[in-house]
């Protein structure tokens, strides 16, 4: 049987919960996107109507169906130069910002996770490379982690689709990479400038060692963890920053859902979070 | 026209104020915790905030000291809270709050304070 | 200058042992100095099951709003009698940020907070009452609209009543018809007693 259409009392009703829970708000234009993924997972978990399923959503103890429909409602994929602006942020005013502060000549620190097939990393590296001319005064880590060890063996492979480069301005794909039948390998110097490790962000074993960042990106991550997972990462990013770092998260993502830990920051190309430079 | 920002973590709430606002020509954004609420001012302030006491991640009255501790924003807020202890009017005052009302307030109640903070009316 | 690598980051297990992280001394740790030193120590007692008594007694005297944060982590971790018990101590606390910050560790406990719920929905103080809807909003547990249903219809203050219904704007069901018209009976001055039931009322009867 074919699951009655979501009425409009219905749709305002599942967007104010969702908002609140996730902080993405659907305007109105989005109605038929919203409604088509609802009315999927309405006949997928055989609720046979929103009520019931509405009632799946908000008290099932697990959170997984709401898990899921988040999956379903936010489009994840990596490639090259995905959200751009803030690969602009980190060259035009985060990375001054650290160096100007900075009391030693270590090496800046800068982790991007989660890795999956490298694109975020390579393209900050690249990023730094082509437009921040930092680069010639100070040295750089960038440490690139999952959870996954297939995708971080095809990370440091750096064999990419062209899906993945088609945001790549073409002086930058000649450039760094080589065209080989279907794929593009990413040049030594690059695969040589990042470091891909395997941690779970869950376990405070596997995260004690990671700190000392200036910057972390976390992008599109957070918004696939249930409340708890979600805080819980926040905390280990505080302890992973150093003072005066920077948090980055995805552009449909805030932390105002997550910790309190962080200073919201407008950049001139994005909103970062910062950790306190009085923080200890 | 005069934008007002609701940071209140209540929807119906949020609804409610908007309806009556609106109904009286501003316009009008919403906020569900200060976090939130920093994150919209900094994109672009505001000409007045309605401000609750007890929400989530971040309270009113720690949004408030933040708020006024960044030289953007110093537009009146207004604080409104379910305690009518003089203790909690007294630190609505400390962390920056031009005015501190107790809940439920009435449509008339809200909007005559809202045009007294913004200076359309005088006292 | 380039990119370099380090590899500093994988030696957790030389640091571990080298700090003898064994439960009474992270408990000791709580007491640290340093908040960095405290913060660690909270998030490492969540493989402690003994340590919701130490979380409590630290976070009613931390001042550092960062290691309370992670103290209270750990505790919805932990999720048993004791932690509760602290959490809703904290919902009598003077401080705004505590109290909201132990209503958001509880919407997380579902099961362990709901045997206290009736009681908590009946406490003297008409805040702890709020405090205590606050929690229903998020708890995802099938008595909430029952909770609700309860407050609405007996409940004497306002305030407390316009917190439950405007919960119920998203979880009413036909079930709570009648205590909502009650209420509305219940205020007829209040304007915005009746904005959020007639929104719960209309939502109803859409869905």
């Amino acid at each position: 049987m074919a699951t009655k259409p979501i009425s409009l009392e219905n749709f305002l009703k599942f967007r104010e919960f969702f908002y609140r829970k996730t902080g993405i708000q659907f305007e109105d234009s989005k109605r038929y996107f919203v409604d088509k993924r609802l009315i999927e997972r309405i006949e997928a978990t055989d609720s046979g109507n929103f009520r019931n399923y509405f009632i799946t959503l908000r008290f099932e103890t697990t959170g997984e169906e709401l898990q899921l429909l988040t999956n379903l409602m936010t489009v994840n994929e990596t490639y090259f130069f995905r959200e751009e602006y803030q690969f602009k942020s980190l060259v035009n005013s985060i990375l001054p910002e650290i160096t100007a502060h900075k009391k030693d000549n270590r090496p800046l620190r800068i982790w991007s996770m989660p890795s999956s097939s490298g694109e975020e990393a390579y393209s900050i590296a690249m990023y730094l490379l082509e437009y921040w001319p930092g680069i010639n005064q100070w040295d750089v880590e960038i440490i690139s982690s999952d959870i996954d060890t297939s995708i971080l063996a095809k990370a440091r492979l750096g064999k990419f689709s062209d899906r993945s480069i088609q945001n790549l301005p073409k002086n930058l794909l000649n450039k760094y990479f080589r065209h080989n039948g279907d794929d593009y390998q990413i040049c030594d110097d690059l695969r040589n400038s990042v470091e891909f490790t395997r941690v779970n962000l869950m376990k405070p074993t596997e995260v004690r060692g990671y700190r000392e960042f200036d910057v972390i990106f976390c992008r599109n991550l957070l918004i696939y963890f249930d409340d708890l997972s979600r805080r819980q990462a926040a905390d280990t990013f505080f302890d992973g920053l150093n003072p005066g770092g920077f948090l980055c998260l995805g552009h449909s993502e805030s932390m105002s859902r997550i910790s309190s830990l962080y200073q919201v920051r407008k950049l001139a190309d994005s909103v970062v979070y910062q950790k306190s430079r009085e923080a200890r | 026209m005069k934008r007002i920002l609701i940071v209140d973590d209540a929807a119906t709430m949020r609804m409610y104020y908007r309806s009556i606002l609106e109904g009286a020509g501003y316009q009008v954004d919403e906020a569900v915790n200060g976090i939130e609420a920093m994150e919209k001012s900094l994109q672009e302030p505001f000409d007045l905030y309605i401000v609750d006491v007890n929400m989530p991640k971040q309270d009113g009255y720690s949004f408030m000291s933040e708020l006024r501790g960044r030289d953007l924003f110093q537009a009146p807020a207004l604080m409104v809270s379910t305690e009518a202890a003089a203790s909690d009017r007294t630190r609505a005052y400390a962390a920056g709050a031009n005015l501190y009302l107790v809940k439920p307030i009435k449509p008339d109640e809200l909007l005559t304070n809202c045009r007294l903070l913004l200076g359309e009316v005088h006292p | 200058m380039a990119f370099i690598k380090q590899h500093i980051t994988e030696t957790v297990e030389q640091c571990e042992r080298k700090q003898g992280r064994d439960c009474f001394s992270l408990e000791l740790q709580l007491s640290d100095p340093s908040p960095s030193s405290r913060r660690w120590a909270a998030r490492d007692l969540a493989e402690c099951p003994n340590a919701s008594a130490a979380l409590v007694e630290q976070l009613q005297r931390e001042e550092d709003r960062s290691v309370r944060e992670i103290i209270l982590t750990t505790l919805t971790h932990l999720g048993d009698e004791e932690a509760v018990a602290g959490l809703v101590n904290c919902l009598r606390s003077e401080d705004a940020s505590l109290r909201n910050e132990a209503i958001e560790a509880m919407k997380l406990l579902p099961d362990e907070v709901a045997p206290i719920m009736g009681q908590l929905l009946k406490d003297a103080d008409p805040d702890v009452r709020i405090f205590a809807v606050n929690v229903l909003e998020s708890l995802r547990h099938k008595q909430v609209e029952e909770w609700l249903n309860e407050v609405i219809e007996h409940d004497a203050h306002v305030n407390v009543c316009a917190t439950a219904v405007d919960l119920l704007g998203e979880v009413g069901t036909s079930y709570s018809w009648e205590a909502l018209e009650k209420l509305k009976a219940r205020f007829p001055d209040e304007p915005y007693i009746r904005f959020a039931t007639d929104l719960a009322l209309k939502r109803i009867s859409a869905s």
